[in-house]
């Protein structure tokens, strides 16, 4: 054997490249050290560069105050607030942008690809319609279209319409009464809390007899009932401890209520479409890609079509559904950075944008911004991932 | 998205500009054969295209007059069209050589970010336009109204300011542009707009029915607008200053584009001599050539010609001279002497 013989002859240098294991693992450390050294070098002409311009680095400009003011923040801002708090009321925007987007994409992509294969015609064809028109128009244009929409089609605030008695829509906003918390208040969550708790409780509950005796309980329909009754039994139960602060028209806008501007819904409505479309093809494929055979042995064993679907397709379609649904996630996630367009301050748009303007530390707003759309990409890839791995089938 | 991708790209040419801003300015500019101005993206009497797809206005002719003052022809000029946001970076990574786009000297721009301004061409004071039929007279009528404002100004930090100062709220509507405003603004998105009152008086102008439009009295700043430079060459600075200061002396002086030649043959006043060229070496002093101020002047005339031409009170702008006159007639134009 090769090694028998080696360990009669003395070691040579060579030998290292002679084995194909020790070759690419010296090969690997040496470019490691290469790359290594240009990242630091490049770093270290930046910083030179930047020193000899005389230009500041630093991210020291974070804790100054930002004066200027943002429109829409989930959390207390004025303009004395700092850069830094700017950059977390960016971040919670386009938190909300994101997380509402990927909720109405997902049920408007589901919905849609699952219509496309619909028997009947129109509705097939309208879904076709629809996911074609929205995949190849840019993503910009459409944010830019709604948002001319809503700003042009709607009244001004003085003409606004009222569909229901107190929520108006004008072309500032769709204004809602907003709920005002007060003491007592703490008992419809407690309500909400157990309420959840009992409908866990109940479906594990309901499959166990399911299995013992076959029968099958509502479970959905008591779900729904205990979810929505208990923290309303609760409300009362407490005195109605919520009241309404509803919006009114004072001078110039509306005043109170709770606000969703026309730029977080063109925004929202935008990047839900178009990747609301993207969705319904993955949809489609994966519910195309189960077996023909696994619905004709379903019906064989009498199952109905509803219950086919829900119960032998989607689980077995969600398997090869979920890896590129990851991807549509985070592509909304970033794409949510277009919202400058529209004038919606989400991250980009504070810290990448006014803040770096402002400031002028260019490389120290943009590592901020990039780091932050990286930690969001890879959170978003670790959950899908598990969830993924959860799900897979288990191979012999 | 083209604005992300310029900022990202110029903050990484910023590392290569070091060798750009020590080495001479005037050497590159020359040996490019033109030089390469940051203007607005359009903005009516300062910087806008005319019907021949040329682009004029009150902050372009400065930029011709630095390329006769290079060069002796205004023709060898390129523009870069800058959004607010991008301004500063294509001027500091050195993609343009000057920055004509009507913007205000601070003590923070001149300092933290590294440029220099090279004087004031616009005495500017920051206003609100509004709708007649609003009824509003003063700004300080304008609690809890949409304003439309440009985002990375001074005019942004300003609104702020006077808002808060005032005890009002308001609702900032962020814009990117003056075109964006103007959609906004008449589609009702915004009940007011606020930047510099030159830039409101263009605006204003460029509506379709520009009585129904008042542009309200308060002047809640100062905005001295003018060109800049990159900080680190003090050679090019003062080119750009006085080329800028030789327009101001220009018209102090009386010469104009219609007598230019004929003072240029010499005469009985000193100072035009020196500034024309017929006497002493003054061009040298900047490397420049020796009639170097008669060419800008050939080029684009004096600041009075170049005022009149875009944004004076024979023009759809209508501005008046007001601040912005020679200190001899009531105004703060007053530029160093030419000796």
């Amino acid at each position: 054997m090769a090694a028998a013989d080696r360990a009669d002859e003395p070691f040579r240098l060579t030998d290292i490249w002679a084995n194909q294991r020790s070759r690419s693992l010296v090969i690997q450390i040496i470019t490691l050290i290469v790359l290594l050294l240009a990242v630091s070098w490049i770093v270290n002409n930046t910083i030179r560069n930047l020193s000899d311009l005389g230009v500041e680095t630093g991210y020291g400009f974070l804790w100054d105050p930002a004066s200027y003011d943002i429109n829409q923040h989930l959390i207390d801002y004025s303009s004395r607030s700092t850069h830094a708090r700017a950059a977390l009321v960016g971040f919670l925007n386009t938190a909300l942008v994101a997380v509402t987007g990927v909720a109405f994409a997902t049920v408007l992509g589901f919905i849609a690809g699952v219509l496309r294969l619909s028997p009947n015609w129109l509705i097939a064809k309208l879904m076709t319609v629809y996911v074609e028109a929205t995949r190849n128009v840019p993503l910009l244009l459409q944010i830019l279209l709604w948002y001319g929409i809503v700003v042009n089609a709607l009244p001004h605030p003085r003409n606004a319409a009222e569909p229901v008695g107190g929520f108006f829509l004008s072309n500032r906003g769709f204004y809602l009464p907003r709920p005002l918390w007060e003491d007592g208040a703490w008992l419809i969550a407690a309500g909400l809390l157990a309420a959840v708790a009992f409908a866990i409780w109940f479906a594990g509950h309901a499959r166990r007899v399911q299995e013992r005796t076959g029968r099958i309980y509502p479970v959905l329909l008591v779900s729904l009932c205990v979810l929505v009754g208990a923290p309303v039994i609760a409300f009362f139960l407490a005195g109605s401890p919520v009241s309404l602060d509803w919006p009114e028209l004072k001078g110039f806008n509306f005043v109170g209520g709770f606000a969703v501007k026309p730029e977080f819904f063109a925004l929202w409505f935008a990047l839900s479409l178009y990747t609301g479309a993207f969705i319904a093809e993955i949809v489609r494929g994966g519910i195309l890609s189960v077996s023909h055979g696994q619905t004709e042995a379903a019906h064989a064993l009498g199952l109905k079509p509803g219950r086919t679907m829900r119960l032998v397709i989607l689980p077995q379609a969600l398997r090869v559904i979920v890896p590129p649904l990851i991807s549509q996630y985070l592509n909304l996630t970033k794409n949510s950075s277009l919202a400058i367009a529209v004038g919606y301050m989400d991250l980009t748009a504070t810290i990448g944008r006014i803040s770096l303007n402002q400031t002028g530390r260019a490389l120290e707003c943009m590592s901020i911004v990039l780091t932050v759309y990286l930690m969001i990409s890879l959170l978003i890839s670790a959950f899908m991932n598990w969830y993924n791995r959860r799900i897979r089938l288990v191979e012999r | 998205m083209k604005r992300d991708l310029l900022t990202i790209a110029a903050a990484g040419l910023v590392a290569g500009a070091a060798s750009l801003a020590h080495a001479a300015t005037l050497d590159d500019v020359k040996a490019k054969g033109f030089v390469q101005c940051g203007i607005n993206t359009g903005l009516p009497g300062f910087a806008y295209k005319d019907d021949a797809g040329e682009w004029q206005g009150f902050d372009v002719d400065y930029c011709k007059a630095l390329a006769a003052a290079v060069f002796g022809d205004a023709s060898k000029v390129k523009y870069t069209n800058l959004t607010g946001a991008t301004r500063f970076e294509a001027l500091k990574s050195g993609e343009v050589d000057a920055l004509s786009r009507n913007t205000t000297w601070t003590y923070s721009r001149d300092t933290d970010l590294a440029l220099t301004f090279v004087g004031v061409n616009y005495y500017d004071g920051q206003g609100f336009i509004a709708k007649k039929e609003l009824g509003v007279t003063s700004a300080t009528e304008l609690g809890g109204a949409s304003i439309c404002i440009q985002t990375g100004t001074t005019t942004e930090l300003n609104l702020a300011d006077f808002f808060r100062t005032n005890n009002m709220e308001y609702e900032p509507v962020p814009i990117e542009n003056n075109e964006e405003a103007r959609q906004n603004y008449l589609a009702g998105r915004c009940d007011a707009y606020t930047t510099d009152r030159s830039g409101l008086a263009a605006t204003r102008a460029a509506l379709e029915n520009p009585s129904d439009h008042v542009i309200l009295k308060d002047v809640i700043s100062k905005e001295p607008l003018g060109p800049l430079v990159r900080q680190g060459d003090d050679e090019w600075a003062d080119i750009a200053r006085w080329t800028l200061n030789a327009l101001i002396l220009a018209e102090e002086y009386g010469i104009d584009s219609a007598n230019v030649d004929q003072l240029a043959a010499g005469g009985d006043n000193p100072e035009i001599n020196r500034m024309l060229g017929t006497e002493g070496e003054f061009g040298a002093m900047l490397r420049l050539d020796k009639d170097w101020v008669a060419n800008v002047i050939r080029g684009v005339g004096n600041y009075g010609e170049i005022f009149d031409r875009h944004i004076g009170p024979d023009t759809a702008i209508g501005l008046d001279r007001g601040l912005n006159a020679q200190y001899k007639d009531g105004g703060i134009l007053y530029a160093p002497p030419y000796r």
